[in-house]
């Protein structure tokens, strides 16, 4: 087995296997108090209109923000971890498709493993910071995986022959 | 039955079971379900227009369990196909894992027992509640859907080590027939899977880039105008908050639908193409089954995301494209049912690839 298709294999079940314990954890020790905090904080903020209290209002719909900001962002790294993961298997497994040179392959793999691994971190590092720096991680991990996935269908689209010419 | 196959047709089964029961709950439950959660968050703001706190903690306990309804049965649906899509990965691998193929009918056994236990207590989440639960946030059906969760971890993390095995001891794999398949319906699959995941993709960069933070935003500020217009008693400023919030929620339904739908169904179409040896079907239907596949796969997405312009028009013929796929689905399912005896003799006579002659 080439070593572009054995990193793509090796690395999508690794990644499914941690996107899966993620998202376990998640279940187990965060999601239910995360949406008990949304609706609390929501419920609240509009308790608080009902009171005619602006302070308690504006304090609940913030909490709510942020609550939901996180809940989002963490439930979107496990789908994409997961599902990431997912296409890297079944990438690596017709990756012979793919006619290009080995070293071009594996350059491809690399970036698609790379891409899967970054682009769902970039998100989980939005939760801890709202900076650019975060989301710059997210971009950069999703056209990684972009870019590297449409010289994979390249090479498919590629005749066979361009494999002896590289 | 050998592992593969018991992987093969157990994974077909949980991405059909997932499909249709998230058509019918498409058609029978989002939609009405929608409509309360809009209700009962309307008669909250109206509640608080009316300064009675009481009524306001009652409707937000009505929206939170029309909520959990909603997220437990879109959950049910999600983690049945993504676990169907898993279990024919690792069929495909199974030529390449280092283990027996009794040990590998194992793992498959307890792969689909979780894949079936997660799914199903998702489902009973709603219904289960706290009740009889020796915690205080999480009942008996979330600590089954946990417990299948970490079977399926389990059984795909001894996969990897498997897999990793033969890797370092370099066994010599019979070559695979699966692998070694060109046939037009395949080829059509794998490059139309492609397609999809890349359609799915740029949908998805296009919606961060555009919409998703602008989206957050309004979510915000509705629910913002709406609690301030309830407390200076300003119900126009509340009912057209409501509006917009509803219109909103409808908005970010449709793109991170049009979004999954779009890879999933891409991968589904790359992953099927692998299997066509073992659909035992007449050669031209093989290539209409897959084109029916196809244009499924690209007309739901398409459809989902027009529902926001055209409503039920563009949501039924979503509808109808979940239905032709489940329909070529089921047919490739039935051909590959009909596909009997031989692999398994084969896989028999030759342990170590699996593979059909």
């Amino acid at each position: 087995m080439s070593s572009s298709r054995r990193l793509l294999i090796v690395g999508g079940i690794a990644l499914a296997v941690w996107g899966m314990g993620y998202g376990l954890w998640y279940a187990v020790f965060a999601e239910h108090q995360a949406l008990d905090s949304i609706g609390a904080s929501l419920a609240g903020s509009f308790a608080a209109a009902a009171d005619r209290n602006p302070a308690g209002r504006e304090t609940s719909l913030e909490q709510y923000r942020e609550a939901k900001y996180v809940y989002d962002r963490q439930v979107d790294v496990h789908g994409h971890w997961i599902g990431l993961a997912m296409l890297l298997i079944v990438l690596g497994i017709g990756f012979d498709r793919v006619n290009f040179s080995k070293r071009l392959k594996f350059f491809l793999a690399l970036g698609l493993l790379l891409g899967s691994v970054i682009f769902p971190l970039g998100v989980l590092l939005q939760t801890i910071s709202h900076g650019a720096l975060p989301r710059a991680v997210a971009i950069a991990g999703s056209a990684l995986v972009i870019a590297a996935l449409l010289g994979s269908a390249a090479g498919v689209v590629a005749r066979e022959s361009a494999r002896g010419v590289r | 039955m050998s592992g593969r196959r018991l992987l093969l047709l157990g994974g077909i089964g949980l991405i059909l079971s997932g499909m249709l029961f998230g058509d019918i709950f498409a058609v029978f439950t989002l939609h009405q379900n929608a409509a309360q959660v809009g209700a009962n968050l309307a008669d909250a703001a109206h509640a608080a227009l009316a300064g009675n706190r009481q009524a306001v903690l009652a409707s937000f306990q009505n929206v939170g369990a029309f909520l959990e309804n909603r997220g437990t049965k879109v959950d049910t649906h999600v983690h049945m196909i993504d676990f169907g899509y898993l279990a024919l990965m690792l069929a495909i691998l199974q030529p390449w894992l280092a283990f027996t193929e009794g040990a590998k009918k194992k793992l498959a056994w307890v792969f689909l027992t979780g894949a079936w236990l997660l799914p199903a207590g998702v489902y009973l989440i709603h219904y289960v509640g706290l009740a009889h639960s020796p915690m205080k946030t999480i009942g008996w059906a979330s600590i089954a859907a946990d417990f299948g969760g970490l079977l399926v971890l389990i059984v795909t993390f001894v996969c990897l080590l498997g897999l990793w095995k033969h890797f370092r001891t370099k066994l010599a794999s019979q070559p695979d027939a699966l692998f070694a398949d060109r046939s037009a319906e395949g080829r059509m699959l794998f490059a139309g899977g492609i397609a999809l995941v890349l359609l799915g993709f740029f949908h998805g960069a296009y919606y961060a880039a555009t919409d998703l933070y602008r989206h957050e935003a309004q979510d915000y500020s509705l629910l913002a105008q709406m609690s301030a217009g309830a407390a200076a008693g300003a119900g126009t400023v509340v009912d057209g908050a409501l509006a917009g919030y509803g219109q909103l929620q409808g908005a970010k339904a449709v793109n991170i639908a049009a979004h999954a739908h779009s890879i999933e169904f891409g991968l589904l179409a790359i992953m099927l193409a692998f299997f066509q040896p073992y659909v035992s079907l007449h050669a031209r239907w093989k290539r209409r089954w897959a084109g029916a596949l196809l244009l499924g796969s690209l007309s739901l997405p398409i459809c989902v995301l027009l529902e926001m312009k055209f409503g039920l028009v563009a949501g039924g013929l979503a509808d109808f494209a979940g239905l032709l796929i489940i329909f070529a689905l089921l047919a490739m399912w039935i051909g590959i049912l009909r596909y009997t005896g031989e692999l398994d003799a084969s896989a028999r006579r030759m342990p170590e690839s699996g593979a059909p002659q």
